[in-house]
């Protein structure tokens, strides 16, 4: 890891420290007598607060799950070079994509 | 001396004996047991010596001050990589048992000596040296040992290049390329010496992929350390100075 | 016979409480394509999401959203420990603090299993 994944891994970690915290509260919050489409689009459909959050949250565990998962693969999936950056970008840009659409499922 | 006291034993008698078992070959290799005499006060290094001198003359091993100063004669007891000059047998021993081998995370040239090139190696790397700011001509520069930068240095600055941090990061074993603990411990030393001027160079180097972020906070460096050091807090230092310097985009 | 490795090192506290952070990092990111992939479930409509929801009110699913809370949240804990550390002044007791860390988290994970059951 050079200065500039270590960079991008540690302030999304620092940004979604807060975010995971609320996420928690959340969780608990939601459960509180099963969980429902109902519920959850009561909460969500139009709102640009929660839109705002989850979008940030996307996209900062998208950057921090990349990168920690190349360290893994470097360290112990001894991946190096060209396929190790690949395999990041790859892992990053799926939980990217995948995670702006549950957004827009959930929001829209 | 009273008449009680001349029928014991000397000091250095031996009472039962150690089954010992090290590390003979290369890289590839196997353990060869022997039975030394149990002593008083008897470091590992005493045992090692032992059977060198009394067992078998082509055991290969490396020491030197025999006093935890020189850093010579770091190996792995029982599994752990330890100073064997400072290290108590009675401390280490398991029924009876104790296994010594090379140092971990290095090659073995012989036996108990590990090549310690490549550890040499990444200190060059993350630029160990000291850099003159001044020629032979300038006077002495006073440093009051009251000065921030001083005092970061003391607290890192006895590292006896003795390899056990090496030896015992997961992080020198997953990744080649990363410098380890000693050779950053330093280099964090040198960052905080005001007479140096490679700093540029250093802070460059230790922010290159194999640096400073590629230490996970195993903190196994600050747990092993025999001189007490904390490795771990120095190259904290090393990644807060590079991601300074990143963001003033000095590292470009 | 290879040459021998160190061992001991597998038995000390801030060894595995790093383990436990890579480890619940790599579960983390194995979870959410799963996790996104549900969400969008709602694209059809919520009829579908909710008939996903309803299949996952099994008990192996409750285990398995336990799980998941501690994993985040003692991925969440050690992580500030770790960022405390390298940002902060070196402070002392980081054995406890790394056993607090999971401390908590397991007893968060608890609480919404006796919540959710």
């Amino acid at each position: 890891m050079n200065v500039r994944l270590y960079v991008l891994q540690r302030a999304t970690a620092l940004l979604m420290v807060p975010l995971i915290l609320g996420h928690l509260a959340i969780i608990f919050y939601a459960t509180r007598q099963g969980l429902t489409a109902a519920d959850i689009f009561g909460r969500t459909k139009g709102s640009i607060g929660w839109a705002a959050y989850y979008a940030v949250f996307v996209i900062a565990a998208s950057v921090h799950g990349a990168i920690g998962l190349r360290a893994i693969l470097r360290e112990w999936g001894g991946l190096t070079g060209r396929a190790l950056d690949l395999a990041m970008w790859a892992f990053g840009l799926v939980l990217l994509v995948l995670g702006l659409r549950a957004v827009y499922a959930v929001v829209v | 001396m009273s008449a009680a006291d001349t029928t014991e034993k000397p000091r250095d008698a031996a009472h039962g004996t150690i089954e010992v078992s090290i590390w003979r070959g290369r890289d590839e290799g196997r353990y060869e047991t022997f039975r030394v005499p149990m002593r008083e006060s008897q470091t590992v290094l005493d045992i090692v010596t032992h059977v060198q001198r009394h067992l078998d003359p082509t055991l290969a091993y490396r020491f030197a001050c025999r006093v935890g100063v020189c850093g010579s004669c770091a190996m792995t007891v029982n599994g752990r990589p330890r100073w064997t000059c400072r290290t108590h047998v009675s401390k280490v021993v398991e029924n009876g048992r104790i296994e010594i081998g090379p140092l971990a995370n290095l090659p073995v040239i012989k036996d108990l000596a590990a090549d310690m090139s490549p550890f040499f190696e990444k200190w060059q790397e993350a630029k160990g040296a000291f850099t003159p700011s001044k020629t032979r001509e300038a006077d002495i520069e006073p440093i009051s040992p009251e000065t921030r930068e001083r005092k970061i240095i003391d607290a890192a600055i006895e590292c006896i290049n003795c390899g056990v941090c090496f030896a015992a990061c997961d992080t020198v074993r997953w990744n080649e390329d990363y410098m380890g603990p000693a050779a950053l411990n330093r280099a964090w030393t040198l960052v905080n010496d005001v007479r140096d001027a490679g700093n540029a160079a250093r802070v460059h180097a230790v922010a290159q992929g194999g640096g400073c972020h590629a230490c996970h906070t195993h903190q196994s460096c600050e747990q092993h350390c025999p001189v007490g050091l904390n490795p771990t807090a120095s190259i904290a230092g090393l990644k807060r100075r590079t991601m300074q310097a990143f963001i003033r985009g000095e590292l470009e | 016979m290879a040459k021998p490795r160190n061992t001991t090192y597998r038995r000390e506290p801030l060894w595995r409480a790093a383990m436990v952070h890579r480890i619940s990092g790599l579960l983390l990111a194995c979870f959410l394509p799963l996790h996104f992939l549900a969400l969008a479930l709602a694209l059809d409509g919520e009829q579908r999401l909710d008939g996903f929801l309803r299949w996952t009110d099994q008990p192996l699913f409750k285990v398995a959203e336990t799980v998941l809370v501690g994993l985040l949240a003692v991925h969440l804990l050690g992580g500030i420990r770790v960022l405390a550390i390298e940002n902060l002044p070196w402070r002392p007791g980081q054995k406890q603090m790394a056993m607090g860390a999971i401390a908590v988290a397991t007893l968060v994970a608890a609480a919404f299993l006796v919540r959710i059951v």
